[in-house]
C-alpha cells in the first residue's frame, strides 16, 4: 500500500464523535453516519448471536445419532439462527450502509427524514429484543424462519415462541419500512445540485430501488403476521384448518414477501460490488445502464416468482409452469449484473486488495448460487430437492457466498471513510483465505448430502455410508467459518487503534462519498465539486478528459483510452 | 411558549433544514412551470406520505385478498348478511365520507390564510371521523352480544381484523388531526402552506377510499346482490 499518501495522526480521533461526546450522543442521534455504525454494529452482534446458534447445530450434526441437543432445542436454534442471519444480520447490516453512504454519495447533508431514519434504528434494535426475549419467557420458536402454520399453531406450539416471534419481526418490519420510505425520498429529493437521476453512483441506485422493494414487500409479512397473532392470541381461524382456514394462504401471503425479501438482501450488496470492482479495476462500471435497469427489472419480476418456494404445496400444473417460467426468467437481470462485473474487470488494472479479493470471490461463488437456484425453477428437480440440504447448500452460497461476501467487500473498502483508518491487509488477506476455505468446506459438501437424500431440519440423521464423514467436514468447516469472522473482529480493533492512518481518497475513488475527510464531519461536506457526470472526482482530477465531455459514457468505445490516460 | 420560543425551538430541532438546500436549489434552477407530479417530487413530505400510502395498499391488499378468498370459498356459520345491520354502518359511513369533505374545506382555509376556519373544519373532521368511531364500537359491541366474534367462524375472523385494521387507521388519523388543529390554534400554518396538512388530509382522503372499499365489499354486495 505505498501508494497511500501519508496522513499525519490527528490530536483527536473520530472528529465526528467530540461534536457532543458520551453515550447519550449515540442514543440520542438523528446523524446518519452514527445511526448507519450502530446498524452495522448491532448487526454484527447478531451475526455473533446467530452465528453461535448456528455452531451448536453443526455440533449436534457432527456425527451420526448425535444427543448432543434434543430434538425441541434444535428445533429453537434453527429457527432463531434463520430469523436472526435474515432479519437482525442480513438486512440491517446492508441498511446501514445505505443509511451511511447514501446521502455522502449523492452529496447531501443528511437522510431526508433524520428522526424517522432514528426511529427505523430503535425499531430495528427493540425488535430484535424482542424476538430474543423468547428464550426468557421459557421457549424460543420452532416453525423455522418461515414458520408455517399449523406448526406455528396454537396446539402445536403451546409456548409463546410464535408469539414473540410475529411481536420482534412485526415491530423491525415496520422501522424496515420507514427506512424504504426515507431511502426513495432521499435518493429523489436529496441529490446535490447537477446530479441526475442517471448519475447516481450505483450503490445508490440499488440501495434507491431497495426502497421500493422494502415498502412493497414487508406490509405482506405484516399483515401475515397480524393474522398469525389473531389465530394464537385470539381465536381467529385464519390458518387453522380446524375452524375452515387454510394454511396455504400463509405461505402465498408469506412468501409474496420472502421472495422479495431475498432480493432485499442482495440488491445493496450488488450495489457494493458495483463500486468496488470498478475502483480496484481502474475503469468505470461497465454498461451502467444495464446494471441499472436490471436492478429495476429484479424489483419488478421479485414479486411474480414467490411461489417457487411453494412447488411442494401442490398447487397444481398452472401454477407451476407459470412460476416455473418466472423464476427461470429472473436469472437473466441477474446474470447481465455477472457479465457486466466481469467486463468490468475485463482487460483492467486490477488491484488485488482484500475487498477486490472478497469481491472476486463473491463472482464465483454467487454464480454458483445462482446455478443452484435455476435447477429450482425445473419443478420436479424442485421437487426432489426442495427440502434437502441441496437448499441449505443453494441458500447458503447466494446469502453468505453472495451477501456477505460483498458486505467484506464493501467493508474493506468503505472502513478507512467510516473510520478514518486503514484495515489491515495482513489481516485481511487471512481473513479472506479463512472465510473462503471455510466456507466451501461447510457448504459445498451439503449439495452432495441433499443429492444423496439428508432432509434439512432434522435434528439427527442414520448413520448411512458417507454421510457422517460429509457432515463432520461441514462441522469443521463451519468453525474455520467461526475463526474467520474472530480474525476479522480482530483485524477491526487492531486497526482502529493502531491502523494506518486513511487519507480522503486512499482507493482513488471517483464518486463523492470520496470528496470529503475520513471520518466525514458532521455536515458531510464543506464543498462539492461540480457534478457533470457519473465520476466527479474523475472529472476534477482529469480536467481534460472528463467523462461529460464524451458524448456517452460508454465504455466500450472508450476503455482503452481511457487506461492509457491514467497511472 | 411565547412565539419566539417556539420559533427557536423549531430552527434548533429541524436538522434536516441544510438538506433540503440541494432541492431548494433545483427547484429555483427550474424555470418552467411545475406540474403536480414536479411539486410532489420538490416535497419530501408528500412524497413520504404517498410512498407509505402506496405500502399501505400492500398491506390492506394482502388482508382484502384474505377476506376475498374465504368468501369465495364459502363460510359456515354466520356471513355478512344475516350479521351486519347495512343501514345503521350506511349512516356512519356517510359521516366518515362526509369528513372527507371537510378536510379539503379544511385545505381551502389554509390557502386562503383563515386559520379560525382552518381551525373550525380541522375539528369538524375530527368531530365527524370520532362519530364513525363510536358506530364501529356499537356495532362490534352488537355483534359480541349476538356472540359472533373473531372465534366464531371465519366471517368473525376476517370481518374484524379487516374493518378492525380500518379503524386503527381512523383512530391514528383523529390523533394526526387533533395535533393539526392544535397546531393551527396556535398559528402554525398562518403562511398558508403546510407539506404537513397536506400529507395528513391525503392520509385521511385514503382512509376514506379504503372505507368505500370495505363499505361495498362488506356490506353493500352481500345486502343487494348476496
Amino acid at each position: 500500500m505505498s501508494d497511500i499518501p501519508l496522513v499525519p495522526e490527528p490530536v483527536k480521533p473520530l472528529p465526528f464523535l467530540s461534536e457532543k461526546e458520551g453515550l447519550l450522543s449515540w442514543v440520542a442521534t438523528v446523524d446518519h453516519k452514527l445511526l448507519g455504525i450502530l446498524y452495522i454494529l448491532t448487526s454484527v452482534f447478531f451475526l455473533l448471536v446467530g452465528g453461535i446458534e448456528a455452531l451448536f447445530m453443526r455440533i449436534q450434526l457432527g456425527t451420526p445419532q448425535n444427543t448432543f441437543l434434543s430434538p425441541t432445542a434444535y428445533n429453537q436454534l434453527f429457527t432463531m439462527h434463520g430469523t436472526t442471519m435474515i432479519f437482525l444480520a442480513v438486512m440491517p447490516v446492508l441498511i446501514g450502509f445505505g443509511v451511511y453512504f447514501l446521502p455522502l454519495q449523492i452529496g447531501a447533508r443528511d437522510m431526508a427524514f433524520p428522526r424517522l431514519n432514528s426511529m427505523s434504528y430503535w425499531l430495528f434494535l427493540f425488535g430484535g429484543l424482542l424476538l430474543y426475549y423468547s428464550f426468557v419467557s421459557g421457549s424460543a420458536p420452532q416453525g423455522g424462519w418461515f414458520n408455517y402454520p399449523t406448526l406455528s399453531e396454537k396446539p402445536y406450539e403451546t409456548g409463546l415462541g410464535s408469539d414473540y416471534w410475529a411481536l420482534g419481526l412485526a415491530v423491525t418490519g415496520i422501522g424496515s419500512v420507514a427506512g424504504g420510505i426515507n431511502f426513495i425520498v432521499t435518493a429523489l429529493t436529496l441529490r446535490a445540485p447537477g446530479m441526475r437521476l442517471t448519475q447516481m453512483p450505483m450503490f445508490s441506485w440499488t440501495v434507491f430501488i431497495n426502497g421500493f422493494l422494502l415498502i412493497g414487500a414487508l406490509p405482506f409479512l405484516n399483515a401475515a403476521l397480524a393474522m398469525l397473532l389473531a389465530d394464537r392470541q385470539l381465536g381467529a381461524h385464519f390458518f387453522r384448518v380446524q375452524g375452515g382456514g387454510d394454511s396455504t394462504l400463509y405461505q402465498h401471503i408469506f412468501w409474496a414477501f420472502g421472495h422479495p425479501e431475498v432480493y432485499i438482501m442482495v440488491l445493496p450488496a450488488f450495489g457494493m460490488l458495483s463500486e468496488v470492482i470498478p475502483v480496484f479495476s481502474r475503469k468505470p462500471l461497465f454498461g451502467y445502464s444495464f446494471v441499472a435497469g436490471s436492478t429495476v427489472a429484479i424489483l419488478f419480476l421479485s414479486f411474480g416468482v414467490y411461489a417457487h418456494h411453494m412447488f411442494t404445496a401442490d398447487l397444481g400444473p398452472v401454477w407451476n409452469f407459470f412460476f416455473g417460467a418466472a423464476s427461470a426468467l429472473i436469472a437473466v437481470p441477474t446474470g447481465v449484473k455477472i457479465f457486466t462485473w466481469i467486463a468490468t474487470m475485463w482487460g483492467g488494472k486490477i488491484r488485488f486488495t482484500t475487498s477486490m479479493m472478497f469481491a472476486t470471490s463473491f463472482l464465483i461463488l454467487f454464480t454458483i448460487g445462482g446455478i443452484t437456484g435455476v435447477t429450482f425453477a425445473i419443478v420436479p428437480i424442485d421437487w426432489q430437492t426442495h427440502n434437502s440440504y441441496y437448499v441449505v447448500a443453494h441458500m447458503h452460497y447466494v446469502l453468505f457466498g453472495g451477501t456477505a461476501m460483498a458486505v467484506y467487500a464493501g467493508t474493506y473498502y468503505w472502513f478507512p471513510k467510516m473510520t478514518g483508518r486503514m484495515l489491515s491487509e495482513k489481516w485481511g488477506k487471512w481473513h479472506f483465505w479463512l472465510t473462503f476455505i471455510g466456507f466451501n468446506a461447510t457448504f459445498f459438501i451439503q449439495h452432495i448430502l441433499g443429492i444423496i437424500g439428508m432432509p434439512r431440519r432434522v435434528y439427527t440423521y442414520p448413520d448411512l455410508a458417507g454421510w457422517g464423514i460429509m457432515n463432520l467436514i461441514s462441522t469443521i468447516g463451519a468453525f474455520l467459518l467461526a475463526f474467520s469472522v474472530l480474525v476479522f473482529l480482530i483485524n477491526v480493533v487492531i486497526s482502529l487503534i493502531k491502523g494506518e492512518r486513511a487519507s480522503d481518497n486512499p482507493w482513488d475513488a471517483w464518486t463523492l462519498e470520496w470528496a470529503t475527510t475520513s471520518p466525514p464531519p458532521i455536515h458531510n461536506f464543506d464543498q462539492l465539486p461540480p457534478i457533470k457526470g457519473r465520476r466527479p472526482l474523475w472529472d476534477l482530477k482529469y480536467p481534460n478528459d472528463q467523462d461529460w465531455m464524451r458524448k456517452e459514457n460508454d465504455p466500450m468505445k472508450n476503455g482503452e483510452k481511457r487506461r492509457s490516460s491514467e497511472e | 411558549m411565547s412565539t419566539d420560543a417556539r420559533e427557536a425551538r423549531r430552527a434548533e430541532m429541524n436538522l434536516g433544514k441544510d438538506a433540503t438546500n440541494a432541492r431548494d436549489m433545483m427547484a429555483q434552477n427550474s424555470q418552467s412551470p411545475q406540474t403536480p407530479f414536479q411539486k410532489i417530487l420538490l416535497d419530501p413530505s408528500k412524497m413520504l406520505m404517498v410512498i407509505f400510502l402506496l405500502s399501505e395498499l400492500s398491506f390492506f391488499g394482502a388482508l382484502i385478498t384474505t377476506y376475498l378468498y374465504y368468501q369465495a370459498g364459502g363460510i359456515k356459520g354466520p356471513n355478512a348478511k344475516e350479521a351486519l345491520n347495512f343501514g345503521q354502518t350506511a349512516i356512519f359511513t356517510a359521516f366518515l365520507l362526509g369528513s372527507s369533505g371537510t378536510i379539503f374545506l379544511a385545505d381551502r382555509a389554509l390557502v386562503k390564510r383563515n386559520r379560525r376556519a382552518l381551525v373550525f373544519w380541522l375539528v369538524v373532521t375530527a368531530v365527524m371521523g370520532l362519530i364513525f368511531i363510536v358506530g364501529q364500537g356499537i356495532e362490534y359491541s352488537t355483534l359480541i352480544n349476538d356472540n359472533i366474534t373473531m372465534s366464531r367462524n371465519l366471517f368473525g375472523t376476517t370481518f374484524f381484523t379487516l374493518t378492525g385494521f380500518h379503524g386503527m387507521h381512523v383512530i391514528a388519523g383523529l390523533l394526526a388531526l387533533s395535533i393539526m388543529a392544535l397546531l393551527a390554534a396556535l398559528g402554525d400554518f398562518d403562511s398558508g402552506h403546510s407539506s404537513a396538512l397536506t400529507a395528513v388530509s391525503w392520509y385521511w382522503h385514503f382512509v376514506d377510499v379504503v372505507w368505500v372499499i370495505l363499505f361495498t365489499m362488506i356490506y353493500v354486495i352481500p345486502t343487494f346482490f348476496g
